[in-house]
């Protein structure tokens, strides 16, 4: 077949079959949605859209979401690495168990997560009642409850990037810190962190990203009030269901263009802390 | 520095990895530990960097006992299989790091002279601001070097460090960091499963089998009197035939080989055949000649087939047999181990008139 013409048989077959059916999908499931989202704000005009985000309710839902998820992601971060690093280089009754354990806020419907959360840190909870007595903590119906549900729907996220990293960097290279004298926070603090650091940014990212987008489990412990534990998507809805359609693409495009920023930003230190490395 | 090995036992589980192993370093001295993979070579190894705690028996080194001693405390420098660089960091904070996370930290401008000295020792100087993975192997394997040398170690360990390079740079890299071991006089013990590396570059070596270094000395002695079968398998090449010993002389039957004496009681025995051993000579006999494998001035290094059996032995060069003819088998020597371990330099009975 090929030898009629041998410069135009490519070295992947396929390639343009292939290349046309990706794009196709990538621009049915992603570009044009999202496109169509940038689009529908701007029947308001540009003072329209100005002012609708300017409003303090939405002002305040912005900062509400983005500051649960990056609170939420900060918390988890070292969380997430501690688990996984039981789960490499522990041997413990029920690792197993706790491996699969791990996996069920991705699998979960986050309605389910999110009235069991607030159920156990509800002020008759079974977490709330002892963290009320003995901090005078309230969880429940409170950002801290927010940041509490953003946890547990991003802390897979981390432990899932962290974990093969973690498995292939084995211990060669904290032995040879030691027997070049290093004491073990220095090892950890220099060889370790700093090997783990792309797979800890890239977990952040991520959980991050799906906090900032999180709905079911957030409305049922955040109590939703305005201007103090109301989220981003939350007034999404609010306003399609005032049929304010426009409105509600505005707050939805300002998601899109602050997640897209952190996002970049994100990549743009991981290339800073990966440099040299393949 | 001297390093003192006494009846150092370690176990994993149900396995013996060590078994009372015992062996003197002398000051300078470059020792290999050779063994097949499982015999505890790299064990022993991390026991003496401290990587690996033992059950029983003492390490010393100057004579002081380092039972305890944490590997950061040892001054010992590792270079490890896969050189196990740092690679978020460039070659010269690699080489650095030792000196960096000293309790007493040299200043900035002692810590950069002392790299760029070792990188210039190790004949990479232009590297220093790159990373591990944009550098070869055998740059690498130096990289690694000058950072386990940057801690002025009393004892230098180099654990496999030549397996990740290839052939033609392997015998190059050999001679060299023998030579820097000569210039530097660090004892240093080499880990290695390679019979020709170890042999070329130690003083002495230490061949390991399932746990126990079963000989330890020059390259000359071990090929000439292997304490164990197994020493005079694993060094040097050698055809292994069973024979048995009748009063004194050891038969090959039914191999058509002649008869060695040895002073060895009757019984079954091993026969360890040197290809110097085996002497294959013009004329009519039971042997085919089969390949010549490399020709020097007066002999040639050939493969003689013994009814089945293939032998690597040796013919004049001037007359070899020819290629898939008949040849006559002769035998001038050979180490002969009876069933009880006994071993004994097996003579010919006449004497071989050529070859």
């Amino acid at each position: 077949m090929a030898c009629g013409r041998p410069s135009r048989v490519a070295p992947v077959p396929g390639l343009g079959l292939t290349l046309g059916l990706t794009l196709a999908w990538v621009g049915l499931v992603v570009v044009i949605p999202l496109a169509a989202l940038a689009i529908k704000p701007w029947e308001l005009g540009v003072a329209g859209v100005a002012q609708s985000l300017a409003e303090p309710r939405v002002l305040s839902a912005l900062a509400v979401s983005f500051g649960a998820a990056l609170a939420a992601s900060i918390i988890n971060l070292p969380l997430g690495l501690l688990l996984a690093w039981a789960l490499v280089r522990l041997d413990f009754p029920g690792r197993r168990v706790l491996d699969s354990v791990i996996d069920l806020p991705f699998a979960l419907p986050t309605a389910v997560a999110g009235i069991a959360l607030t159920a156990l840190f509800a002020p008759n909870g079974w977490l709330g009642v002892p963290l009320m007595a003995a901090f005078g903590w309230q969880i429940a119906y409170t950002r801290a409850g927010i940041a509490v549900a953003l946890m547990f729907v991003g802390l897979p996220f981390i432990v899932r990037t962290v974990e093969p990293v973690l498995r292939d960097m084995g211990k060669d290279a904290e032995e040879a810190a030691a027997t070049l004298g290093a004491i073990r926070p220095q090892t950890l603090g220099r060889v370790v962190l700093p090997t783990l650091a792309p797979a800890l940014l890239t977990g952040f990212g991520l959980a991050c990203a799906r906090a900032v987008g999180e709905y079911g489990s957030v409305i049922f412990i955040a109590g939703n009030l305005p201007m103090a534990t109301e989220i981003a998507p939350l007034l999404i809805v609010i306003r399609l269901e005032q049929f304010d359609y426009a409105g509600a693409a505005a707050v939805g495009l300002a998601m899109l263009c602050l997640s897209f920023t952190i996002l970049l930003g994100l990549n743009l230190l991981q290339r800073l802390v990966r440099r040299g490395r393949r | 520095m001297s390093i003192e090995i006494r009846d150092v036992a370690r176990r994993f589980g149900s396995t013996a990895a060590l078994e009372g192993v015992s062996l003197t370093v002398a000051r300078g001295e470059f020792v290999a530990l050779l063994g097949p993979s499982g015999s505890g070579k790299t064990t022993l190894l991390r026991i003496l960097a401290g990587l690996e705690g033992t059950d029983s028996g003492t390490v010393r080194v100057d004579g002081e006992d380092m039972t305890g001693v944490p590997a950061r405390e040892r001054r010992i420098g590792v270079v490890f299989q896969q050189y196990a660089l740092f690679r978020h960091m460039t070659v010269f904070e690699n080489v650095a790091f030792g000196l960096r996370v000293r309790k007493r930290r040299p200043p900035e401008a002692e810590i950069a002279r002392r790299v760029r000295e070792l990188l210039a020792l190790v004949q990479i100087p232009e590297l220093e601001r790159r990373y591990p993975d944009q550098v070869s192997g055998g740059q690498r394997q130096r990289v690694a070097l000058a950072r386990a040398l940057a801690i002025e170690p009393r004892l230098l360990l180099l654990d496999e460090p030549f397996g990740a390079l290839d052939a033609l740079v392997r015998k190059d890299v050999r001679r060299w960091v023998r030579g820097l071991h000569d210039r530097l006089g660090i004892s240093t013990i080499l880990v290695t499963h390679d019979q020709e590396e170890a042999m070329e570059m130690a003083d002495r070596v230490a061949v390991m089998e399932r746990g126990r270094i079963v000989q330890c000395d020059t390259a000359e002695v071990l090929l000439r009197d292997p304490a164990t079968p197994f020493v005079a398998g694993f060094l040097g090449e050698a055809s292994r035939l069973d024979c048995q010993v009748r009063g004194g002389v050891a038969h090959f039957d039914p191999l058509p080989l002649p008869p060695l004496r040895v002073a060895l009681p009757d019984g079954e025995a091993q026969a360890f055949l040197r290809p110097e051993d085996i002497a294959v000579l013009a004329g009519t006999g039971q042997g085919i000649l089969r390949a010549v494998r490399n020709v020097t001035d007066d002999r040639a290094r050939v493969i003689v087939d013994l009814e089945g059996i293939l032998l690597d032995g040796t013919a004049a060069s001037g007359r070899a047999p020819q290629r898939n003819v008949p040849c006559r088998v002769a035998l001038r020597g050979g180490i002969v181990f009876a069933s009880n371990g006994q071993r004994a330099r097996g003579e010919p009975l006449a004497r071989i008139m050529a070859g």
